[in-house]
């Protein structure tokens, strides 16, 4: 009787050490697993790269909303039926010349500039750039003072006027701060591209991401060979967005 | 010249206990404005995102630059030495003081997120003009304090040096002050209507004007209540001259504002949209600022001097400070409603509104709160006068 007590006793013992084991050494183990995408996710920004979008307009079809819808879907931004108030990360530009008739519609979201006003004017901080170019808000210390959209030659920037329902995982959102485009750094860092990119290269391709530091990269080739222009390049913001065709 | 005697703030009329009642009412209200807002979020103002900055900072602009200029006669006093303003000097800084915390409460309860003030005063970016801004404000309430204090302090009072050297500095200070608040307009290169160097200047020459109309209605307010003129005959033309001089002043500076901006071709259509295409704005423009604001009050002061100075004076200050808050409306929405230009010559549309005038329309909490903050001025002003000896006995004006 007692050995077999005993034994039960063993036994439950080396059951709860397995399971402990497990339990510290499994997401270790995950980690190892995922190799060069988890390292990457935890790695800082690289200064030798600058993550960068060219968007060819003579391919973005009017009436198109891909990459819009794309973007809205991932981070939960949508029409409330307030547009005024509504967020937009991305939208549909179009521009006509008056006088010749001509024009073009292209998606405009944040260019993360090179000098960003909203950096330079923001007094906490929030607004601010990484080393790989991408400009950001840190929804922690932003106090909703919109500055930075005062200051946004792009109208890039909205403020979340209504309290935020369900915010993504990957899109934290909130009631009294100031959001826009994030170039999906999430999935950059992972080793993605945005999903802007992705579901434009599925409508029509007029979208490519790419690293503009880099000479080999095609992105950085086409501007090195073909006119490219960007917008308000007068106002010397230096930035990210490259657009053909406009 | 004799020694300057001060009073505090003793019996009370029924009119002082009605006024302060009134303001003490309009405060909760702003306070209820605030809590409204901040529960719902700012959809419920008129503000969007295109106009993101709507009512509370057209009054809380408006309070920080009156407080920077109503900071003046302080300074006359003791740094231009004209003895003539000393008796006012101590009204003068408690008044600055009340009025730059009437102006920040306002800009504090507007922030998306108000509960986070802390951060803004712990995390500084040293680039931003906001940031300097929050140095210069708290910076400007300690200056002025300590300026009271040798001021008022016996020992120290018995010196004129202390007073000098403290004065020159919350001089300097003001100054600096003010072109912060400007440059927060002056700063924005992607804005036609505000990207200019001038809008600091114009805006120290306004706070002069809004200074002294709040400085002067006070005085006026508070001899009321003592039953004494506090302002002399004497000193009711200097008023009145200064009067002039401001409003002249902001008058060029606007000037020269709007014809340089009409003289670049760039600019050309901000400018015909803020002058003359801009409904409500080139209403409150012309009518506002520059008529009711300025010219109304200048001809007023020019025709009525001499019998009718104190009663011409008395209409003018508040008209002045009617054409402030129409100034800051017009500059700061009036600005904003103008799109952004993204392809300069080209008609641009989009469902974010881009080539569109923005339309804005105040909402009753954003009001409220603005106007809450002149009345946290004018009670934190009525309270320091009952507390300590800042006003001057008849006898000594």
């Amino acid at each position: 009787m007692s050995v077999k007590a005993t034994d039960e006793s063993r036994r439950t013992f080396l059951r709860s050490a397995a399971g402990m084991a497990a339990t510290l050494l499994a997401p270790g183990v995950t980690l190892y697993a995922m190799g060069d995408a988890a390292a990457a996710e935890t790695a800082p920004a690289s200064a030798k790269v600058r993550w960068g979008l060219l968007i060819d307009a003579a391919r973005c079809k009017d009436g198109c909303s891909a990459c819009i819808d794309a973007c809205s879907a991932a981070f939960g931004w949508k029409d409330t039926g307030h547009p005024e108030t509504d967020p937009q990360w991305v939208r549909k530009v179009s521009a006509k010349n008056p006088e010749t008739g001509a024009g073009f519609s292209v998606p405009v979201m944040c260019q993360h500039c090179a000098n960003a006003p909203c950096v330079d004017v923001c007094p906490t901080g929030a607004s601010f750039k990484r080393a790989d170019g991408i400009v950001l808000v840190d929804r922690h210390i932003c106090i909703g003072c919109r500055y930075c959209m005062m200051a946004c030659p792009y109208k890039a920037r909205s403020f979340v006027h209504e309290p935020v329902e369900n915010p993504k995982p990957d899109a934290p959102r909130g009631k009294g701060t100031v959001e826009g485009c994030t170039l999906c750094v999430h999935r950059i860092d992972a080793g993605g591209i945005p999903h802007c990119v992705e579901a434009c290269q599925a409508a029509g391709g007029a979208m490519l991401f790419g690293d503009l530091g880099d000479p080999s990269s095609e992105i950085a080739k086409r501007i090195a060979t073909y006119r490219t222009t960007r917008i308000r390049e007068d106002l010397r913001c230096n930035t990210g967005i490259y657009y053909a065709n406009i | 010249m004799a020694k300057i005697a001060y009073q505090k703030l003793t019996d009370h009329s029924a009119f002082f206990w009605g006024l302060l009642g009134l303001h003490v009412l309009v405060i909760a209200a702003g306070l209820g404005a605030a809590l409204y807002m901040e529960h719902h979020g700012h959809v419920v103002t008129g503000m969007s995102n295109q106009i993101v900055w709507g009512t509370p900072h057209v009054f809380a602009v408006f309070l920080i630059v009156a407080a920077s200029g109503a900071l003046n006669v302080a300074s006359f006093s003791s740094v231009f030495n004209k003895l003539a303003y000393k008796p006012y000097a101590r009204l003068s800084g408690v008044l600055a003081v009340a009025l730059l915390l009437g102006g920040l409460a306002v800009l504090v309860l507007d922030l998306g997120r108000p509960d986070r003030l802390i951060v803004a005063m712990t995390t500084y970016n040293f680039r931003s003009i906001f940031a300097w801004n929050i140095y210069l404000y708290t910076g400007f309430i300690a200056v002025v304090a300590l300026y009271l204090f040798v001021m008022m302090d016996r020992r120290v009072s018995r010196f004129s040096m202390p007073t000098r050297i403290v004065g020159g500095f919350a001089f300097f200070w003001r100054f600096a002050l003010t072109t912060g608040t400007g440059a927060i307009f002056g700063f924005l290169i992607a804005r036609d209507a505000y990207s200019s160097a001038i809008m600091p200047v114009l805006f120290i020459a306004a706070s002069f004007l809004y200074g002294l109309a709040f400085t002067v209605l006070v005085l006026l307010t508070m001899s009321r209540e003592v039953r004494h003129e506090l302002i002399s005959e004497d000193m009711l033309g200097k008023f009145r001259g200064l009067f002039i001089l401001f409003a002249l002043s902001v008058l060029y500076f606007t000037a020269v504002l709007h014809l340089t901006k009409l003289y670049a071709p760039g600019t050309r259509d901000v400018e015909a949209f803020l002058l003359r295409d801009g409904g409500i704005y080139t209403l409150v423009f012309w009518i506002g600022q520059i008529g009711i604001g300025l010219l109304l009050p200048l001809a007023i002061l020019v025709f009525g001097s001499g019998r009718h100075a104190w009663r011409s004076v008395a209409i003018a200050a508040p008209l002045f400070l009617i054409g402030g808050v129409a100034q800051m409306y017009f500059t700061i929405i009036g600005g904003q409603a103008f799109p952004l230009s993204l392809f300069p010559g080209m008609e641009v549309s989009s469902s974010f509104h881009d080539g569109a005038v923005a339309q804005y329309w105040p909402s009753l909490p954003e009001v409220l709160l603005g106007l809450s903050g002149v009345s946290l001025a004018m009670v934190l002003t009525g309270v320091a006068l009952k507390l300590l000896p800042f006003l001057p006995r008849p006898a000594s004006v």
